[in-house]
């Protein structure tokens, strides 16, 4: 894995490496070097099998955190590549070329987080959402509980404990 | 001889264009749109597919999925870790175990704890029993989708069985939540293995009649070989992994690839075939079935009898995990499982995002699967893909 890291560190500008696991590590690449870098994992060090891309969203930093985690089914272990891209203006290029499955993945992004990806095939259908005219819903700024009084009726509820302070009654009743 | 014939002259048909993309002409009266779902029996749970056809031949398909989304994942993201369990679990329906085994591996990981050896043997048990009871749905239902009903019901009742022992060992039939982070929640009752093992034998006979029933019937047999073939160079191309990968000639299991909780000490093989039709697919899981039987019976031979079964852990409601990320995947019955999980320090996770294989066999595979396939084959081709629409829309 080392190795690896090693072997990337001269073709492309790679940060805050960290191997989580033997099988896993986390690189963070520059956002215009990203596809390329996956391009360059994919055809020439057998990370054939595309498992995964994720958003974390860092609000407080005013930034996206894309993953795209790799597989190496030969070797058996995984790369996941970080990229970060302004929140405010989220655009990133699309990969869909490399891996079928990454036009949903781009399509749920574009959905979910408000994330761009120009050239991503039905990128602006609806996926999961229909006539949403909110702010995308998975951004940390969404506050789920507020839309919801303010979208549907208010509605009788049985009366029900804080979980917080009913767990605490159950499993530390002496703290 | 094919009971259903697929037209060879394709000039009549619509031709994809320079992008791939196919030219249907709706207006010119050639073609019918059909949606199939979502309240049809022919799906696998609640999503839709919108057909369109030349005849009984599907020209373009799209998967449109939005039925259920219940929003797990940003929920998670406003609740303590602990509390996250009970969320997490109703991400799959079919086989929630193994989300409690990767959200469980994943608050482990991150917060330095290692879990006990009991607990290892316990967990293996109990993602070997939910893959058994989601593989006795799944086998017959193939059948099924060939009006071949009786495999179905003589499934329900065997699934039920192992739903008893859950229900025995966990208290509940469908959500267990045995597994809790930095363990399992007890032991195996007092002749447990004694009420499984005679499950087991049932279960033997049902594979056996099941093998006579479906692979040795002149009708599946006609309506499954050679239908929705999907070629080796699909697999890494979109993602597929597990059984249908497996009947595509790739050896993918992440029981043995990537060996977890106690798999590196079970005697097993996965079987591995060479043409993914219709017919293999089924076979395929057909085949993890009896290896499933196999490895429960090693597993309560192999396991300690006592032993510490939860290992210590901070109070639940103060439990805060440094900043971190990890990605876990287990192997459930339809292929890999995986769980990205982000921490802030705080006491809640900044981010959870569940992998499942569904999410690319029910869209991008289905899609491109669907073309030139025939009317009536759709839901024979979607159970043969094993879909499961709540790990999409998580």
């Amino acid at each position: 894995m080392e190795n690896l890291i090693e072997k990337l560190k001269n073709i492309f500008e790679i940060k805050d490496a960290v191997i989580q696991r033997p099988d896993l590590c986390f690189a963070t690449a520059k956002k215009e070097q990203t596809i390329s870098l996956i391009t360059h994992l994919r055809d020439y060090e057998g990370f054939s099998h595309f498992v995964l891309l994720s958003v974390v969203d860092w609000i407080e930093d005013k930034q996206f955190q894309l993953t795209y985690f790799l597989n190496n089914p030969t070797q058996k272990y995984d790369v996941a590549i970080r990229c970060i891209i302004d929140r405010e203006e989220a655009t990133m290029t699309s990969a869909h070329h490399l891996w079928k499955q990454i036009a949903t993945y781009q399509r749920e992004l574009k959905e979910m987080y408000g994330i761009e990806f120009p050239g991503s095939p039905r990128l602006n259908e609806s996926f999961i959402l229909e006539g949403w005219d909110n702010i995308p819903p998975m951004r940390r700024d969404f506050d789920t509980k507020k839309y919801a009084e303010e979208t549907f009726f208010p509605r009788e509820r049985p009366a029900t404990n804080d979980p917080a302070e009913y767990m605490k009654s159950k499993l530390y009743p002496d703290e | 001889m094919s009971f259903f014939k697929i037209e060879t002259d394709r000039s009549k048909y619509p031709q994809r264009d320079a992008e791939g993309k196919m030219q249907i002409d709706l207006d010119s009266g050639k073609y019918v749109k059909l949606w199939q779902g979502p309240n049809h029996p022919g799906v696998t749970g609640n999503m839709s597919i919108e057909l369109t056809l030349a005849g009984d031949e599907i020209v373009e398909a799209k998967t449109h999925v939005g039925y259920l989304h219940r929003g797990f994942e940003k929920l998670i993201e406003r609740r303590l870790f602990i509390q996250g369990m009970q969320t997490s679990i109703r991400m799959c329906v079919a086989e929630p175990d193994s989300n409690e085994y990767v959200y469980c591996a994943c608050v482990e990981e991150l917060s330095g704890i290692e879990i006990p050896e009991m607990a290892k043997w316990i967990r293996t048990l109990i993602l070997e029993m939910a893959r058994l009871q989601a593989l006795l749905r799944v086998v017959p239902g193939q059948g099924g989708t060939f009006a071949l009903g009786v495999g179905v019901q003589w499934g329900v009742y065997m699934r039920e069985l192992i739903l008893d022992r859950f229900e025995e060992l966990t208290g509940a039939r469908i959500y267990h939540m045995f597994m809790t982070p930095g363990g399992v929640r007890g032991l195996l009752p007092e002749g447990f293995k004694k009420r499984m093992e005679e499950n087991l034998k049932e279960i033997d006979r049902f594979i056996d009649r099941i093998d006579n029933l479906m692979y040795n019937n002149a009708v599946f047999k006609k309506r499954s070989i050679d239908v929705a073939v999907i070629p080796p160079s699909w697999i890494d191309k979109y993602g597929i992994v597990g059984p249908v990968a497996r009947s595509a000639g790739f050896k993918r299991d992440v029981r043995k690839d990537y060996p977890y909780l106690a798999y590196d000490q079970l005697d097993f093989e996965p079987k591995v075939m060479n043409h993914s039709d219709i017919y293999n697919r089924s076979r395929t899981r057909w085949h993890d079935l009896i290896t499933t039987v196999d490895l429960i019976r090693q597993i309560m031979a192999k396991m300690p009898e006592k032993g510490v079964f939860k290992a210590e852990t901070p109070n639940v409601l103060h439990w805060q995990i440094p900043r971190g990320e990890t990605y876990v995947r287990s192997e459930a019955s339809r292929g890999e499982y995986g769980l990205y999980m982000v921490t802030d320090g705080s006491d809640k996770p900044r981010r959870i995002n569940l992998r499942g294989p569904s999410y690319n066999n029910a869209i991008a595979v289905l899609e491109d699967l669907l073309v030139g396939a025939n009317i009536a084959d759709v839901a024979a081709i979607m159970v043969s893909l094993q879909t499961c629409p709540p790990e999409i829309e998580r």
